[in-house]
């Protein structure tokens, strides 16, 4: 009822439009992911090719050190074998204060922090980015399209352009038109100081091209298709737990409303005899 | 126990009596649970209930993510992670106590609000409603400190804009500042006493919360018509009201449960709904996030602190009556602490005889009004500090205060009530007359 109110008290006063703008941030492509929704879950097999690009592509920069290696055995997760993850985690080095030495990581450690210390850790980005707001930005949509994130990590890997003709030859970094928070050259901005172009320069280069990696389930691997199995990857990576979760949630929704049908018909009962008396003074 | 007449326990069993001569316990909660409880009462009565069960929630959630939870600046954000990907069923707690929250908020808002309509404030409930103002303000104190710490962005600088509000404090600003932090800054002292205050608190409003209901089950519940239950003896009472066990114990519980699906909805389907995504990113002192928006429920009261700016004449006079000392930001904060001070003032402020705004035909339309205005300037919370917000943050905060400060007190004067009935039982005879044999007169709830 609030949200009924809140949606006729913007509509009156006429404010629909700013409160789209306040959402900020340039366009965002809504990908179909298979884990919107109340029923969606992951796609096992495009966590595995997502980690595959995240690890010949995003490793070289990127961490993900919140994220323990073994939960990739994890069911609902990329669900590799016990020896895989085992083999996977000898890939990387890690520092044991026990032996004051690097050695090869095993299963119970976490992978590795960004190697570049200007890249952010990975780990929780795909929920650390909100792609879009829903109606008034009120974001209900993310009952069924999740909030955005996965859909902005794949625009922002996809939406590499051409710099605009504004922009100087040497300006430093690459032109994203989904990516809002890089550097803008002044030549392409107007006497207020706002952008005239789309989007802004980012640090990091362009990570993917067409056909860089060769996925073992034949998948197309154009920057489009590749983009989404890595959003998808760190999407899991942000919240492995996901498929419990909405199971739990599912459970408990359809325990409850079992349950108030049951409570509503106590009730009923109950108060039948305060309700509904009868003859002349009962 | 004053109160409403009614039967109390009589220890049955040798045993019984035992323990009733040296510890009336189980009298107590005889007396507790079968209270008469005024028999019209509607669905709005229900948030009690849901709001007790909130504080269970979150208190039996808090204290399992204490166990695994780390108070350090540099293992706190880490430490979250862990219970969200390692502690069996982490993810699950932690989602279910960062959206019992907004729960929380949810019923407390719809609770205060009945309150607001039905005259639950009023002669001789004035301490109830004043417990529940020092809960509420108590919850909002809990729920910053807890937001603060998961320790990422949001946190951190939601927590440096907040008490940043102490500093501006005339003379003694900055002294308070420091003591509440620990330290100059918002540092692993601030993140600890947070920590051990967000741990208390809790407890502290389990304490009120007894105090609240010790208080009206003395005055006894108030009701949608406003009536008192007639208190001349037992059978009359009778005629009034229902006991609370089992009529409003299943009534309140089906509530409950309904919410429950609809939150449980939520906690499973889109737990980060209502959080802000800034918040999974670890806190870092060096770089401020482009808009530092509190959660959703502190928003009415920001969106009045942002209002006053010193482009407002009334705060411009304020400030060259006391030669300054009262600066924009001073007065934003007076408006914000005075905004919930004036609706513990409302038992007060409301002249009118009459109780139940269901016989006041003009308090009805600045009643519904006050709600928009709340929803209007939670919205407003969320925007920019720019124009046209500002402007609208700023009628919508002065309506806030007219309504207690101008409006109630005049209304009572002003306003001719419609009539109210005599008793409980005939408004609710009214609702459901008696049926003749043919019982086809009953109405549907």
């Amino acid at each position: 009822m609030i949200r009924k109110i809140t949606l006729s008290a913007i509509a009156a006063l006429g404010l629909a439009s700013p409160a789209l703008a306040a959402g900020g941030g340039g366009h965002v492509h809504d990908f179909k992911f298979s884990f919107e929704g109340p029923f969606g879950s992951y796609d096992q097999m495009q966590l595995q090719r997502g980690l595959q690009i995240y690890t010949e592509v995003c490793a070289a920069c990127h961490g993900l050190k919140y994220v323990p290696l073994r939960t990739l055995g994890d069911e609902g997760g990329p669900h590799l074998p016990d020896d895989q993850v085992r083999a996977y985690s000898e890939f990387y080095e890690v520092f044991d204060a026990e032996i004051d030495d690097f050695r090869p990581a095993k299963p119970t450690d976490h992978f590795p922090d960004s190697a570049l210390e200007n890249a952010p850790d990975l780990s929780m980005m795909a929920k650390a980015r909100a792609g879009f707001h829903g109606p008034y930005g009120l974001g209900i949509n993310q009952f069924f399209r999740g909030m955005g994130g996965p859909e902005y990590i794949a625009t922002l890997l996809s939406s590499y352009e051409d710099p605009p003709a504004c922009a100087p030859e040497d300006f430093e970094g690459f032109y994203n038109t989904a990516f809002t928070a890089g550097g803008i050259p002044d030549e392409c901005k107007d006497d207020h100081g706002h952008s005239k172009v789309e989007g802004s320069w980012i640090a990091m280069a362009p990570p993917l091209e067409d056909d860089l990696i060769e996925f073992a389930d034949h998948a197309p691997a154009d920057v489009e298709a590749m983009s989404q199995d890595v959003a998808a990857f760190l999407m899991w990576a942000a919240e492995p737990k996901m498929n419990a979760r909405k199971e739990a949630g599912f459970v408990a929704v359809v325990f409850l409303v079992v349950l108030s049908v049951l409570l509503y018909l106590t009730n009923k009962s109950i108060w039948a005899a305060i309700k509904h008396r009868k003859g002349p003074d009962a | 126990m004053a109160g409403i007449p009614h039967d109390h326990y009589e220890p049955k069993t040798g045993a019984e009596t035992w323990l009733h001569r040296r510890l009336p316990i189980v009298g107590l909660m005889y007396d507790t649970l079968m209270i008469p409880t005024p028999k019209n009462l509607n669905w709005m009565w229900i948030w009690g209930i849901v709001l007790t069960f909130c504080l269970v929630l979150q208190i039996a959630t808090g204290i399992v993510l204490a166990m695994h939870y780390t108070p350090h600046v540099d293992m706190a954000f880490a430490s979250i992670e862990h219970i969200m990907r390692n502690v069996n069923g982490g993810d699950m707690l932690r989602y279910v106590h960062m959206n019992g929250a907004s729960l929380f908020f949810l019923a407390v808002y719809a609770h205060i609000f009945r309150g607001l309509y039905y005259g639950s404030y009023k002669e001789p409930r004035e301490i109830t409603w004043i417990i529940g103002i020092l809960i509420f303000v108590l919850m909002m104190g809990t729920a910053f400190m807890g937001y603060v710490l998961p320790w990422g962005q949001m946190s951190f600088w939601g927590a440096t804009v907040i008490t940043g509000l102490f500093g501006a404090i005339p003379f003694i600003g900055e002294p308070i500042q420091t003591w509440l932090l620990g330290g100059p800054a918002v540092d692993n002292a601030t993140l600890n006493r947070f920590f051990s205050l967000h741990y208390l608190l809790p407890f502290v409003i389990a304490a009120l919360v007894a105090v609240h209901i010790w208080a009206f089950h003395t005055t006894g519940n108030n009701n949608p018509t406003g009536v008192e239950v007639r208190r001349g003896s037992k059978e009359e009472a009778e005629k009034d009201t229902v006991p609370f066990w089992p009529y409003y114990v299943i009534k309140d519980v089906f509530a409950l449960v309904v919410i429950l699906a609809v939150f449980f909805a939520i906690v499973g389907f889109m737990p980060n709904y209502l959080g802000h995504p800034d918040n999974y990113i670890e806190a870092n002192p060096l770089s401020t996030p482009a808009h530092i928006v509190p959660e959703w429920y502190f928003l009415p009261f920001y969106a009045i602190l942002r209002a006053f700016t010193g482009e407002v004449w009334v705060v411009q006079i304020a400030s060259f009556f006391t030669g300054g000392i009262i600066d924009a930001k001073f007065f934003g904060v007076l408006a914000m602490f005075g905004a919930i001070a004036v609706m513990a003032l409302t038992p007060w402020l409301d002249t009118s005889s009459v109780r139940s705004g269901k016989y006041r035909p003009l308090f009805k339309w600045w009643f519904w009004l006050l709600v928009i205005d709340f929803v209007v300037l939670t919205w407003l919370g969320a925007q920019p500090a720019e124009e046209p917000y500002a402007t609208f943050a700023l009628i919508a905060s002065a309506y806030w205060f007219a309504y207690f400060l101008v409006i109630l007190p005049l209304l009572g004067v002003m306003e001719k009530p419609l009539p109210q009935p005599e008793t409980i039982e005939e408004d609710f005879d009214a609702h459901y007359p008696v049926e003749s044999d043919d019982a086809s007169s009953a109405p549907a709830e």
